[in-house]
């Protein structure tokens, strides 16, 4: 996993490809580790946007689905650790669909490792950054979405 | 019935607008609600946070892009949005632009939600039509040097939200009523302090605590610093007013089994494990008038099982049925009956009147409901035996902080002598071991200060100089952290009585195998140079850990644990004894290492936070329930195993099966809503809908 700080300011502007990911992750744990890591001043690449629902259990498989189909390069789903669910166990439930979900990438040609579940806890401010910084190097290794690329 | 019947069908009157709504809203048209609702009117405020927002991108830019989107109707932006005149802002424009929905982009919702949603209701708008951008916790602070990538980020982020508050719901949070009872587990001084305050304050308290007595790891300590006071001295008065107080029911060598609920009505499990001997009031019960235990004593004296009190850490015996102390409250004996071979001695020696033994007793399980619970599980010692260089458990006369104290304690099991356990000699060197497993990176030990170690060496040193003429303390430390009032003078007084400081981690203790003396090897950071020093006894002030059975407990009640394990609190400086958990609160060592007086502040504060709502008498649910739209739903029951709350459940209504949601169990996870098939659920506040909106708002540019 990259260390946090690991990586580079890219150029912007028109001609250079953004990766654009969507980061679903759950209230209690992610999101207030996300919010750690920005008490902490934790630097990490911009690169995600995120979308806050109260547990992963939440999350529908096909929200990640859609959000491939509108064109996203990566999408990272974050909750709480095993036997840490604020709501008991909709983490577990979360993960086998997510595991749902990877099979299903793989099968119809999508590269799986755009789309990843973790788990981090709401004191876990510098392992969110760790986690994102990652996400970032690996979508930026696997360009863009093939999805997009079909559409063109 | 009439009545009922009504409500069933105003019911489904908005369910069915909920369908309408939710299917204006995938059309791709502007949203439109339905009937009444006009278009979506979203006002944005975007904030500076000082330099905190506007120092990292440029906020003019988002202003601008923000008044592009569709659906915005007003934009404006302030330096401190959460300040009087920035709510103000929102207030008039509400009024003024006929809003429909309120976007505020700055730090996080879980800090300023509230703010902004009562901002917004006092704007004439139902407060669950806010939302917020995260631009500040989740962008400009941890994108400090990308100005470019977080001023798009912020775009993304406020565009994001936008589309949600354009299909937000106005919401109503449900009262419910708050049980006229708390429950604290744990028993040590911050359970007890907690449990008092509560009980004094008219609340009906569960005191609940594991061991056989309530004192917890403070009636273990012989002095107090920097007052030296006996602790059991102190301690006892309120052991005893716990044991009195009309409104504390106390429950010893007792567990929470499990727990159901929400605040103000948790319901609570509580397994009462076979003790084998009657209190007086248990006897009665039982129709043994005038029987049951009174302490006295004489089953202890003929019982032939004999084992190591754990009280005493294990350097005195006890027998299979025992007190802790003689100060134990309440002063009931207890049967181990893991050690207990069932002879019946005890029973003869009870005698016919009192007939408190009953060696078939087994546990018992009790249920009991209240409005708020503490948590004061406290800490152990942490196994210092990991750290082999220091030879605890190879080498006799190397022992713990706490075995010391046990040592010097008048009532301890040398009766306050301090001895080598080797031969029994009283030590003229000591050394002490200060951060012996704390502070320590190296993955063995905790990396955190256990907080009152200095202190309490500072204090150890004293007692051998008082006790023990010609005896010398040397302690070897990092730095002495003596923060607490009166903490510094005390250190100095030490230092003047004649205790010898080195500064230097000790790096390895020796045995010498004939004498059982132990050479203390380290560097001495100050005089530049190495020792190595023979001592007579080694005391080592190991770090401190959350108890053994704090992650038991603390997933039952769903709340969080830091990295190192000690219980999160809802936020570390201004909500420290809270947690993410409505009604649960913390107090004590529980939520990270303590002294004495901080424990007992903490204790208070939980009392207080914990007595609120109960005062309030009643509390308001987030209004995140989950609903059926009964018109998509195949009444599969998938969803109703799902639910983690058992809130759902399949009915007939209208010749079809449908489910049904338990609003009071529903806490609004959306586990039933992320796997329905039908998409039949809808999440109040985190609807389908609004979530899809989202996802195409970042990736479709917010058209649609």
């Amino acid at each position: 996993m990259s260390a946090p700080g690991d990586f580079k300011i890219p150029e912007r502007g028109p001609g250079f490809w953004q990766p654009k990911i969507l980061g679903i992750i759950c209230n209690w744990c992610s999101y207030a580790g996300a919010d750690l890591a920005g008490g902490g001043r934790i630097q990490y690449p911009p690169d995600i946007r995120i979308v806050r629902v109260m547990c992963t259990g939440r999350i529908d498989a096909l929200f990640v689905l859609k959000a491939f189909a509108d064109g996203a390069d990566g999408v990272l789903v974050s909750g709480c650790h095993f036997g840490d669910c604020h709501y008991l166990e909709g983490n577990y439930k979360a993960a086998k669909r997510m595991f749902m979900v990877k099979r299903l990438m793989k099968s119809i040609g999508l590269d799986d490792r755009r789309f990843r579940m973790t788990f981090v806890s709401a004191s876990e401010g510098a392992k969110w950054g760790k986690v994102v910084t990652d996400v970032v190097n690996v979508i930026n290794e696997l360009g863009p979405s093939p999805i997009t690329e079909f559409k063109k | 019935m009439v009545e009922k019947k009504k409500a069933t069908t105003k019911k489904t009157d908005t369910k069915k607008q909920e369908v309408k709504k939710e299917t204006s809203k995938q059309v791709p048209a502007p949203a439109v609600g339905s009937t009444t609702k006009q278009e979506a009117r979203v006002g944005v405020f975007l904030c500076h946070c000082g330099t905190n927002i506007a120092g990292s991108m440029d906020l003019m830019a988002v202003q601008e892009y923000a008044s592009t989107i569709p659906n915005v109707a007003y934009v404006d932006n302030y330096q401190y949005m959460c300040s009087t005149p920035g709510q103000g802002k929102i207030e008039k424009a509400i009024k003024d632009h006929k809003l429909t929905g309120i976007v505020v982009a700055a730090c996080t919702p879980r800090l300023h939600e509230p703010t902004f949603r009562t901002a917004t209701k006092e704007g004439g708008l139902n407060p669950f039509r806010f939302e917020m951008a995260n631009i500040r916790d989740q962008n400009s602070w941890v994108h400090m040097h990308d100005r470019e990538g977080s001023t798009e980020k912020a775009k993304d982020a406020v565009r994001i939200a936008v589309a949600k508050a354009a299909l937000l719901q106005d919401l109503y949070p449900k009262s419910v009523p708050v049980e006229k009872a708390a429950m604290v587990v744990g028993a040590g001084v911050a359970g007890m302090q907690a449990a008092l305050d509560l009980a004094y304050a008219g609340i009906k308290t569960y005191l609940i605590e594991s061991s056989p007595t309530i004192g917890g790891r403070m009636s273990q300590l012989d002095k107090t610093f920097p007052t030296l006071d006996c602790s059991q001295c102190i301690l006892t008065p309120k052991m005893v007013d716990v044991g009195r107080a009309e409104n504390i029911e106390l429950m010893t060598y007792s567990e929470v089994d499990s727990v159901e609920g929400y605040i103000g009505n948790f319901d609570v499990t509580i397994r009462k494990k076979a003790r084998g001997v009657l209190t007086p009031k248990e006897a009665e019960a039982r129709g043994l008038v005038g029987g049951g235990c009174n302490g006295c004593g004489d089953c202890d004296a003929v019982c032939p099982v004999v084992k190591p009190n754990v009280f005493e850490i294990g350097m005195k015996p006890r027998k299979a049925i025992y007190i802790y102390h003689p100060q134990v409250v309440p002063l009931i004996y207890t049967i181990d009956f893991d050690s207990c071979i069932k002879c019946g001695l005890c029973v003869t020696a009870c005698g016919p009147e009192k007939r408190a033994i009953d060696l078939e007793s087994k546990d018992e399980f009790i249920k009991v409901k209240v409005g708020t619970a503490i948590l004061a599980t406290g800490y152990d010692i942490f196994p210092i035996e990991k750290k082999e260089e220091w030879g605890y458990k190879r080498y006799e006369n190397v022992i713990t902080s706490l075995e010391f104290e046990r040592l010097i304690c008048a009532s301890g099991p040398t009766g306050g002598h301090l001895v080598r356990p080797s031969d029994g000699q009283t030590p003229k060197r000591v050394a002490f071991v200060l951060c012996a497993g704390s502070r320590d990176n190296t993955g063995i030990g905790k990396p955190y200060c256990s907080r009152f170690c200095c202190m309490y060496s500072l204090k150890h040193a004293h007692q051998i100089i008082e006790k023990i003429p010609g005896a010398i303390p040397y302690l070897f430390y990092m730095d002495i952290r003596s923060f607490g009032k009166m903490y510094e003078e005390f250190y100095y007084r030490i230092q003047d009585e004649g205790a010898k400081f080195i500064r230097g981690r000790v790096a390895n203790i020796l045995e010498d195998k004939e004498t059982k003396n132990l050479h203390v090897m380290t560097d001495d950071t100050l005089l530049d140079r190495p020792i190595d020093m023979e001592v007579d006894l080694v005391v080592l002030a190991s770090a401190i850990q959350p108890s053994d059975d704090t992650n038991r407990t603390r997933k039952l009640f769903g709340v969080s644990c830091s990295m190192d394990g000690w219980l999160l609190e809802a936020h570390p400086k201004l909500n420290p004894c809270g947690t993410t958990t409505a009604g649960v609160f913390l107090a004590g060592v529980c939520q990270g290492p303590k002294d004495i007086p901080d424990t007992v502040a903490s204790a208070e504060g939980a009392a207080s936070a914990a007595s609120i709502p109960i005062h309030m008498g009643q509390v308001e649910l987030e209004p995140y329930f989950a609903t059926c739209i009964e018109e998509k739903c195949a009444g599969c029951g998938m969803c109703v195993n799902l639910c983690p709350y058992s809130a759902l459940s399949l009915v007939e209504k209208d010749g079809r099966t449908v489910m049904q949601v338990t609003e009071a169990k529903c806490k609004g996870c959306g586990t039933c809503g992320g796997f329905c098939p039908g998409g039949a659920i809808w999440m109040n506040h985190f609807a389908t809908p609004q979530i899809v909106a989202q996802i195409d708002a970042f990736l479709l540019g917010g058209e649609q």
